[in-house]
């Protein structure tokens, strides 16, 4: 008969307990996550603008030279690794980590910039070099926050201490898909998508063209980092949301065969009686 | 009646402006800028300052904290990092902010970041200055 139905009452009781907790977990993330996805609309044109004009910019200005533009050879190559702080979201923080390990492999140096505390504690505890640690952002991405954490890059990268700077954080395409990408912040990917664009406007730049590039790439990467930031948020609630669904299915179902386990028990003790008992009165026949 | 042309401004947290107008003043780094329809495709950053939009006869001021402006044929667009209408401003915080950066800036100290501060007190001058016009 396996446990006795006290120990399978007792599960019962630990498993619900269980549920209730994953339950309310669910419900806090799904609210989360509908105001991480109310702040990711709003930001939404702001990026767009953004990259559009960068784009545009980077098209119309062909033969211009500047640090953020041109290739170095790669030395040594830092990652900005956005986690969140906290787990109990399904893969969410493993597959960032999965693919940043395998997007490292080719590079013979690297550094990571942590942003949550998940991923940082993983390279901490593999003797990565940190070069930057930012926590407690996951929740309430700021701009201001973004801008430190892109002033960071850009200094080491102007102070050539590295090479080459990536992205990697967790693109939000619906509540149960995301997926973690690589973004290459420095250089500046100059590839525009499409192809060159057919009418090549004269645009005039006030002051310089340079000095414009120098003013607009830092602000550039700050958006992307803020984009990056506010997506990756919104990843990780649905992520959390969607986890939290399944253990609690998960424990429903568990509830569900130990319940039946629990009865039958009952019954099987129920029969034992009524077998002991008739076996009792035939003796005393 | 000018003709009209599009403006779109537009901050990390919101779209502030999206409409047809007429004309804006900007202060640009250089100096002061105004964009009539059909100016020619021009990116220059933007200073610390306010804003003149104008439209079927009526001015509206906004202070802005930065950002460029991208002058295209079909729209002019003005990303900036904060835009407030001045009703929209907190004098109260804004002279606070001011306060603190003026002290920090009359202190002298090295540690003090004088370029930071000086931001700060341009920001929070201008906000008050957009604000109290009203």
């Amino acid at each position: 008969m396996g446990l006795g139905m006290r120990d399978i009452k007792r599960r019962i009781k630990s498993v619900n307990s269980t549920k209730q907790i994953t339950k309310a977990m669910e419900l806090v993330s799904s609210a989360k996550l509908r105001k991480a996805k109310e702040q990711m609309e709003k930001t939404k044109p702001y990026f767009n603008t953004m990259e559009e004009t960068i784009q545009g910019i980077l098209v119309n200005t062909n033969g211009i030279r500047h640090e953020f533009l041109t290739q170095r050879e790669v030395k040594k190559t830092a990652y900005i690794v956005i986690t969140a702080d906290r787990g109990l979201c399904g893969g969410y923080n493993s597959n960032i980590i999965k693919l940043v390990n395998q997007h490292m492999k080719e590079k013979p140096n690297k550094s990571i910039i942590a942003v949550g505390s998940k991923g940082r504690d993983f390279f901490k505890k593999r003797h990565f070099d940190l070069d930057g640690e930012f926590t407690h952002l996951s929740e309430t991405p700021s701009f201001s926050k973004a801008q430190e954490i892109s002033r960071l890059a850009l200094e080491l990268y102007k102070q050539e201490m590295v090479d080459e700077v990536y992205l990697v954080y967790t693109e939000f395409i619906t509540t149960i898909n995301q997926k973690p990408s690589v973004k290459r912040l420095l250089p500046l990917d100059m590839s525009v998508e499409g192809g060159k664009r057919e009418s090549k406007t004269m645009i005039a730049y006030e002051p310089s063209p340079e000095a414009v590039l120098g003013y607009l790439v830092p602000k550039y990467i700050d958006s992307m980092v803020f984009g990056a930031l506010v997506e990756a948020s919104t990843s990780e609630q649905a992520a959390r949301r969607v986890a939290m669904e399944s253990a609690t299915d998960n424990a429903e179902e568990m509830i569900g065969s130990l319940k039946l386990k629990y009865n039958r028990a009952r019954q099987a003790s129920i029969t034992q009686e009524i077998a002991e008992i008739v076996g009792g009165a035939e003796a005393l026949k | 009646m000018p003709s009209k042309f599009h403006l779109q401004i537009i901050t990390p947290t919101r779209t502030f402006l999206d409409e047809e107008i007429e004309m804006v003043v900007l202060r640009t780094t250089e100096g002061d800028l105004g964009i009539l329809k059909n100016h020619i495709p021009l990116v220059t950053p933007l200073a610390i300052g306010k804003l003149k939009i104008m439209s079927d006869g009526t001015t509206r001021e906004a202070a802005i904290a930065g950002g460029f402006v991208h002058v295209d044929r079909e729209k002019t667009v003005i990303i900036t990092d904060t835009a407030e209408w001045p009703e929209e401003i907190d004098v109260k915080r804004a002279e606070e902010s001011k306060n603190r950066a003026e002290s920090r800036l009359g202190k002298d100290a090295p540690e003090v970041d004088t370029i930071r501060a000086e931001i700060a007190l341009k920001k929070a001058m201008n906000r008050l200055n957009v604000a109290n016009k009203r």
